[in-house]
């Protein structure tokens, strides 16, 4: 019941997001029919604006939009003018997924191990090397992981090609560059957690019980520790899924991550809304997953 | 101790069971998303960024225009090596002795991608569309030299039928010029000339590129376009000259980014790269002594537009001034350092028909003279100006430099505005600026595609500037058949741009970069409209 409320106030909230990013965008200096060259003529321009309605007061087109939204139309794209905003985002996002996916893996599997170990090591070796390279990957930005990456192994040992999107080793580099900042993040994340879990009551008393110490750690400590890892994933997916600007620039990856940005520096107005609305859908929808696996994970949680 | 262990196993397993299903399910997508994988094509380039469109009457960018060239084509093309108009679907053409006149005879065998014959209707058909106001084309400017076509535009005519081209017969054409146009037969081989398959637009409207079979009338069909990922196109089999198309299947890569380029060249995963913004001027100086990167002059010009409505740029001594305290040698050596060539015109030198003036050197001693004659002696007194130019790395160098120079030659002190493209543009034709970075690239091998944007009334004028002397020379030459005449009075008009007037700046002449093997491709020529078709090209054995 409780996530049925919440499921059906995800509508008007999505509503308010759309409108503001079709007035916000609007609002901005230049239109997307702004090239280098004027047209022939004025009368040139003002077919171009009729053709799309962008002659039409803000709440007309607004309502126009919802119009063909409520049939899952977003509208033509303005910029690629052969393209409907539904025809890109059915190239790109899917392309998106799979290597926000596999970055999203590459994150929690090397990020949740590494946090578990530096954790349980605290203070020896294990703790300094993994922290260490934890460090690392969150503090270098994926435009220099992505270039590094690509000149040692596409151009020193050409081992993986260096951009492009065809076989699964195409995907290999960009998901390492795309992952490995997360992982450093939730590998510092579970750190926390886990040394936090340790400490808790519960804990004493399982070792108190003569609990083995690798039951304590996996059964019991790791089940608290992880929730941190939880609610930072759930957000993290929905950024991933949705692309990356600099990863999919650096390696020529046909998603829709680029369009994020390009299209409000083209003044792509419906790709604009149509790709916020995607980003604002799928985040919110993730947040509410995070809240339903928080039930599962932690006893001391319940929805009413 | 049951509550926080034991008595959740189901719900552990059914979480670990949920993990282990997604975890699979990951995986099938990402093999099967990554899994087809195409034959490699014969040819594969690197083409710039991603087309707008690639429908002959919309596209306006370069990298669009060679991608749409290779799928549709126009009564003539333009001469691989030359860059010069030869027939194409017309096979020969007569001209009347007033140049006003043309009639095209067509090829009876020219056919489309899907075997219908191509005839005087597709022409007609397509140019009309070019012109009708529906169409929105921006580039319709290029058939306004076609009787009535720029009445019809401008929505003064409604009736699509008054545009100055007439079917004689299926295969004769007549087209009625306003006035003589020397370089028309250029013209019919620009892009948004070509023909354009009418029932596909008809019935698929703006979507009718992305639905095969997409009918072509060039060298090549589309045999597939995913946006930001690759344009695969295939020899057309019914083209007329299919005989002398070189290579079977060609990729163009939609790429901007310059690192990328250069790794997939690198690595052999692409073959050709055309164009000078894809390669880091930095690097051009390790680069320029291999065998594989080729450097040619084109018609682009590089400027700076003055807003002469602002004071005190609406003193020509002023704007000779900052002209002539630049200098323009070290630009090009120190910044842009493709070989590029200083301009003291703004017509490229070796454009057709035509000799341009002399404009202004760099004379710093001048300059000064020339700013404490208009009452600034030394810079003292003359207010700080903004300086606009777009966010591009080459074009905020060149302002950094230019900044130095005049603040140190002069005096004077001006604030670089960097903006977003689209911010940029709209400032400029705003006329919200004082002096702003510009570009130009010619369409067609003809002082005009250069000189007509400076008359008054043009959108891209862009400088407040208003000569009526130079709007009747412009006029005059273009209504007289005598070539010499018309380079004299188009010499005389671009003289008060350069010389007299001097609205604008002009800085250097743009140098196009291409990078292919030569040991292992031929077919690939330099020529002044930076042109490449993509027939001719060929893979040594």
């Amino acid at each position: 019941m409780y996530f049925l409320k919440r499921a059906l106030f995800l509508i008007p909230l999505l509503l308010v997001i759309t409108f503001m990013a079709f007035a916000l965008v609007r609002l901005a200096p230049g239109g997307p029919f702004d090239n280098e060259r004027k047209p022939a003529s004025p009368e040139i321009e003002r077919n171009l604006k009729a053709k799309y309605h962008l002659d039409e007061p803000v709440w007309k087109q607004y309502l126009r939009y919802l119009g063909d939204l409520s049939h899952g139309d977003l509208g033509p794209s303005l910029k690629y003018r052969n393209h409907t905003v539904n025809d890109i985002i059915r190239q790109g996002l899917p392309v998106s997924l799979t290597l926000g996916l596999l970055a999203f893996l590459i994150a929690q599997g090397i990020g949740i191990p590494l946090g578990f170990i530096t954790a349980v090591g605290r203070g020896r070796w294990p703790d300094y090397a993994g922290s260490f390279f934890a460090i690392l990957a969150i503090c270098i930005p994926g435009f220099v992981v992505g270039p590094l990456l690509i000149m040692f192994f596409s151009i020193r040992w050409q081992i993986f090609p260096p951009a492009q999107w065809e076989t699964p080793w195409h995907a290999i580099l960009p998901s390492f560059a795309l992952g490995l900042f997360f992982a450093g993040r939730i590998s510092r994340l579970m750190r926390e957690g886990m040394t936090q879990a340790l400490q808790e009551g519960f804990i004493v008393t399982a070792r108190a019980k003569g609990m083995s110490e690798t039951r304590v750690l996996v059964r019991h400590a790791f089940r608290i520790a992880v929730l941190p890892v939880v609610s930072y994933s759930g957000p993290l997916l929905a950024d991933l899924l949705t692309g990356s600007f600099v990863v999919e620039n650096i390696f020529n990856i046909p998603g829709i991550g680029v369009f994020m940005v390009n299209s409000s520096l083209n003044r792509d107005y419906t790709m604009v809304v149509g790709l916020v609305l995607l980003y604002a859908t799928l985040l919110l929808v993730m947040n509410l997953l995070v809240d339903i696996s928080y039930g599962l994970l932690d006893a001391r949680v319940k929805y009413e | 101790m049951d509550a926080l262990g034991n008595d959740r196993t189901p719900t552990r397993s059914n979480l670990m069971r949920f993990c282990l299903l997604s975890t699979i399910f990951l995986l099938a997508v990402s093999l099967l998303g990554c899994g087809k994988k195409e034959p490699r094509a014969d040819i594969v380039i690197i083409n710039g960024a991603e087309p707008q469109s690639l429908d002959p009457a919309i596209i306006t960018g370069q990298p669009d225009g060679r991608a749409a060239g290779a799928l549709f084509e126009g009564l003539t093309r333009l001469n691989p090596k030359t860059a010069t108009a030869e027939p194409a679907i017309a096979e020969r053409w007569d001209v009347s002795t007033n140049g006003k006149l043309y009639t095209f005879h067509l090829r009876k065998n020219a056919k489309w991608s899907t075997g219908a014959p191509i005839t005087s209707e597709d022409f007609i058909y397509s140019w009309r569309r070019v012109v009708d106001p529906l169409t929105a084309s921006e580039y319709a400017g290029q058939l306004f030299f076609v009787q009535n076509a720029e009445a019809i535009s401008m929505g003064k005519i409604k009736d699509l039928s008054q545009l100055g081209v007439r079917a004689i017969d299926t295969h004769t054409l007549r087209v009625e010029l306003n006035a003589p146009c020397p370089f028309f037969l250029d013209l019919c081989a620009f892009r948004t000339l070509s023909i354009v398959p009418r029932a596909a637009i008809e019935k698929h409207g703006d979507r009718w590129l992305l639905t095969p079979p997409v009918p072509t009338s060039g060298p090549y069909a589309l045999e597939s376009w995913r946006i930001r990922d690759k344009i695969r196109i295939r020899k057309n089999p019914y083209y007329w000259d299919a005989a002398n198309v070189q290579n079977e299947i060609i990729d163009l890569l939609p790429i901007d980014q310059q690192t990328t380029a250069l790794s997939l060249y690198t690595t052999g995963q692409v073959d050709i790269i055309w164009d000078k913004g894809l390669v880091p001027n930095e690097l051009l100086d390790v680069l320029r002594n291999r065998p594989d990167m080729h450097t040619f002059d084109y018609l682009g010009t590089e400027f700076i537009r003055y807003n002469v409505t602002k004071k005190p740029f609406d003193d020509p001594r002023v704007r000779k001034a900052l002209a002539l305290a630049i200098d323009k040698q070290r630009l090009v050596d120190k910044i842009t350092k493709g070989g590029e060539k200083t301009a003291s015109s703004y017509t490229p030198p070796g454009t057709a028909h035509y000799l341009p003036p002399a404009g202004l050197g760099h004379d710093p001693s001048l300059a000064k003279k020339l700013l404490a004659e208009a009452g600034f002696p030394n810079g003292k007194g003359f207010p700080n100006f903004i300086y606009l130019t777009s966010n591009t790395k080459t074009s905020v160098q060149l302002a950094v430099e230019i900044q130095e120079m005049w603040q140190r030659e002069l005096g004077i002190h001006c604030e670089i505005a960097q903006k977003e493209w689209k911010v940029y543009l709209t400032d400029q034709s705003e006329l919200n600026y004082d002096v702003s970075r510009s570009g130009w690239v010619g369409d067609y091998n003809d002082p005009n595609t250069f000189l007509d944007m400076f008359m008054s009334n043009n959108g891209n004028n862009r400088t407040g500037w208003k000569n009526p002397r130079y709007d009747q020379l412009m006029r005059d030459a273009n209504q007289i058949t005598d070539l010499n005449r018309r380079a004299e009075l188009l010499r005389d008009a671009e003289t008060l741009l350069v010389h007299d007037d001097l609205p604008i700046i002009p800085l250097f002449f743009r140098t196009g970069v291409n990078f292919f093997d030569p040991a292992k491709f031929e077919g690939i020529y330099f020529n002044l409209l930076d042109e490449h078709p993509l027939w001719p090209i060929r893979r040594k054995r």
